[in-house]
């Protein structure tokens, strides 16, 4: 009955095989490049890329670690892949592998040493390289904030303006606030670094580049000020409009129910108005329905004793258009014994509802520790135990016999004019421990 | 009956329907001596017209059934108080019987066992429903891991026990004492020492599910 919730449906598709990354790389499909977060050193671009290219991962590992005395290449190529590939559909990350992590920095260290030895590269243009990295990372710190599902709810928060949705959006402002000041940082500070060093000799000096920023610092602040209100409001906007949402939800299901149901029920009773009998049924039925939707937690009858009494009580209302007032204390998970149980107090409703010529009868059921007890009771027309023929199948194949057979008793206790009693009395598992 | 000792009633309830069919239902037993709809109305009447027995709804407008019990209770004592409910719920029930109620019967109730019940509350003793004495033996269950602080408040007695299995399981006053071989005057008295304790008890779980029900 209840919905599945998102995040249990995200987990169900992240074990869903037919959706796993795997198939994606089966003969027919279109490959494309992802990164593979559940194999990841770093970020999961080396295994992709070598899932992709079906070559062992170390493989690719080590040629990135080689390229980076190059001017720092493997480090810009390692930055820009993340930046541009995203991770594979349906994958969850792994834990990083710390010491595998280890070997490959030992190694890069290694390779940058031999690099300062042999004096490979290195001046200003390995300066260029690292700074273009860092761009990378900062911008792929922001791009990776607009993955799909993301995006669309922005989109549909505020549909003319995703990136303010990106904003306003409640559930994890502070998180998107973060990633974007500080990719936005790295990005300054990239092209600031590349600015300075590609044109050292502009006669740009640091005292003149720090007022430079200042003055940007103020623009920026000034854009923020203007801004300030719509963010604000639209913010709000889109707080009323939620509640809105979530209101209309719970006055459409409560409409539902009130149409599917009641209104129902009630032109069957005023067209069946001089049927009594009917009638009660009917009110019955409907009132436990509402009864159950206003109150009860929904257990399901194959899983609590409970529940499964609840369920032959409906049903035996239903069917016979008597009522049940039933009462159950304590719970206990159906078991084939407790199931038993539950279709022999059945077996004595619908007995109860056939012969006792009764408009009510009360069921009473109690979990102890050591046994589980049904009772069974109308104040109808009982009936002479002894005169019962051996033929009544109802009484001693589904009650007695079942309970037998299950390894419980009962009990059946009549006398004419003064109404039955169906006793039923069912050991627990711990209850056959303690007694043999 | 003679008509000196008729029972003076009084009915609480929003649904005037309801209260013109009680009225109707009653008339033969005893004396409607008057009705309300509203806490405020009720507070006031009672006052006035001091009957026997209030019959109360639980659920009503303006803190319901409850609201009234407290106003009325410290300065009339000698008003019996019988809860009526539609709902059978015994969440929405035990609120009362903690503030003071000596009973509650269900709205589906029929007439004659209503005036039994009226006339049993009169009488100073208590009236459970099947459902209710489910729900005492289910708080007051022999948990080994409960902590009892008052043995004669927080625990019941095996006999109490066994009555109140009877009441769950439909059977009468009259046909508990014969099942257990006593009178039915004895019945009474475990019956209401069973509402005394289930008003008094601060047993750990009665506390606990009256918190999570926000009720105490």
């Amino acid at each position: 009955m209840r919905p599945t919730s998102p995040a249990r449906r995200r987990l169900i598709a992240a074990h869903d095989p037919d959706r796993s990354p795997q198939k994606g790389t089966s003969l027919y499909a279109v490959r494309k490049l992802y990164r593979d977060p559940s194999r990841r050193l770093v970020a999961g671009v080396a295994s992709g890329i070598a899932g992709h290219l079906g070559v062992p991962v170390y493989a690719v590992r080590v040629t990135f670690v080689a390229l980076l005395p190059f001017d720092g290449l493997g480090a810009l190529l390692y930055a820009v892949f993340w930046a541009v590939l995203s991770s594979a559909p349906g994958v969850l990350p792994k834990k990083r592998d710390k010491r595998q992590m280890l070997t490959y920095l030992a190694l890069g260290l290694g390779v940058l040493l031999v690099q300062q030895m042999i004096g490979l590269g290195g001046g200003s243009n390995m300066f260029l390289g690292w700074l273009i990295a860092i761009i990378a990372i900062g911008a792929g710190i922001i791009w990776h904030l607009a993955d799909p599902d993301r995006r669309r709810r922005w989109t549909s928060a505020v549909p003319n303006a995703p990136w303010l949705g990106a904003v306003v959006d409640e559930t994890s402002r502070r998180s998107y606030l973060l990633r974007i000041v500080g990719g936005g940082a790295c990005v300054i500070v990239g092209i600031i670094g590349i600015s300075l060093v590609a044109a050292p000799h502009a006669g740009v000096g640091f005292t003149e580049l720090l007022g430079g920023l200042l003055y940007a610092l103020v623009a920026l602040a000034g854009v923020a000020l203007v801004i300030a209100p719509l963010l604000w409001r639209t913010f709000g906007q889109l707080r009323a409009e939620r509640v809105g949402r979530i209101r209309e939800q719970e006055r459409a299901e409560i409409a539902a129910m009130v149409h599917d149901q009641v209104l129902h029920t009630l032109a069957l009773i005023q067209r069946k108005a001089g049927d009594t009998k009917e009638v009660v049924r009917l009110a019955r039925g409907q009132e436990r329905t509402l009864r159950n939707w206003l109150y009860k937690p929904i257990a399901s009858p194959t899983e609590k004793f409970s529940a499964a009494v609840e369920e032959i009580v409906a049903e035996v209302e239903d069917t016979y258009a008597i009522v049940v007032e039933s009462v159950v204390v304590g719970d206990i998970d159906v078991s084939e014994r407790v199931a038993a149980l539950a279709a022999a107090a059945r077996e004595a409703l619908v007995n109860a509802a056939r012969h006792a010529k009764v408009a009510s009868v009360s069921l009473y059921a109690e979990v102890e520790a050591d046994a589980i007890s049904v009772f069974v009771r109308d104040r109808g027309v009982g009936f002479e135990p002894a005169a019962v023929g051996p033929d009544r199948h109802g009484v001693r194949g589904s009650i007695m016999g079942r309970m037998e057979r299950h390894g419980g008793t009962s009990e059946i206790r009549s006398e004419p004019g003064n109404g039955t009693e169906v006793r039923l009395f069912m050991p627990t598992p711990e209850g056959r421990e303690r007694h043999g | 009956m003679d008509e000196q000792s008729r029972l003076r009633v009084f009915l609480v309830d929003d649904h005037a329907m309801f209260r013109a069919g009680v009225r109707a239902e009653l008339g033969a037993y005893v004396d409607v001596v008057g009705e309300a709809s509203t806490v405020g109305q009720a507070v006031t009447a009672i006052a006035a017209l001091q009957p026997d027995v209030v019959l109360l709804d639980v659920h009503m407008p303006d803190g319901g059934g409850r609201a009234v019990l407290e106003s009325v209770r410290k300065s009339h004592p000698q008003v019996k108080f019988l809860a009526l409910s539609v709902s059978d719920a015994a969440e929405d029930v035990i609120g009362l019987i903690r503030a003071g109620a000596r009973g509650y019967v269900t709205k589906t109730i029929a007439p004659d066992d209503l005036a039994d019940a009226i006339r049993r509350v009169a009488d100073d003793d208590a009236v459970f429903s099947p459902r209710l004495a489910g729900f005492v033996l289910d708080a007051f269950a022999a948990r080994p891991d409960a902590p009892v602080a008052d043995p004669e408040l927080d625990q019941l007695t095996n006999r109490e026990r066994e009555v109140l299995r009877l009441l769950a399981r439909g059977y009468a006053y009259k046909e508990i004492a014969k099942e257990l071989f006593i009178s039915i005057k004895t019945v009474e008295t475990h019956v209401s020492n069973v509402l005394r304790k289930l008003q008094m008890s601060n047993r750990y779980e009665l506390s606990r599910w009256a918190a999570d029900r926000r009720l105490v």
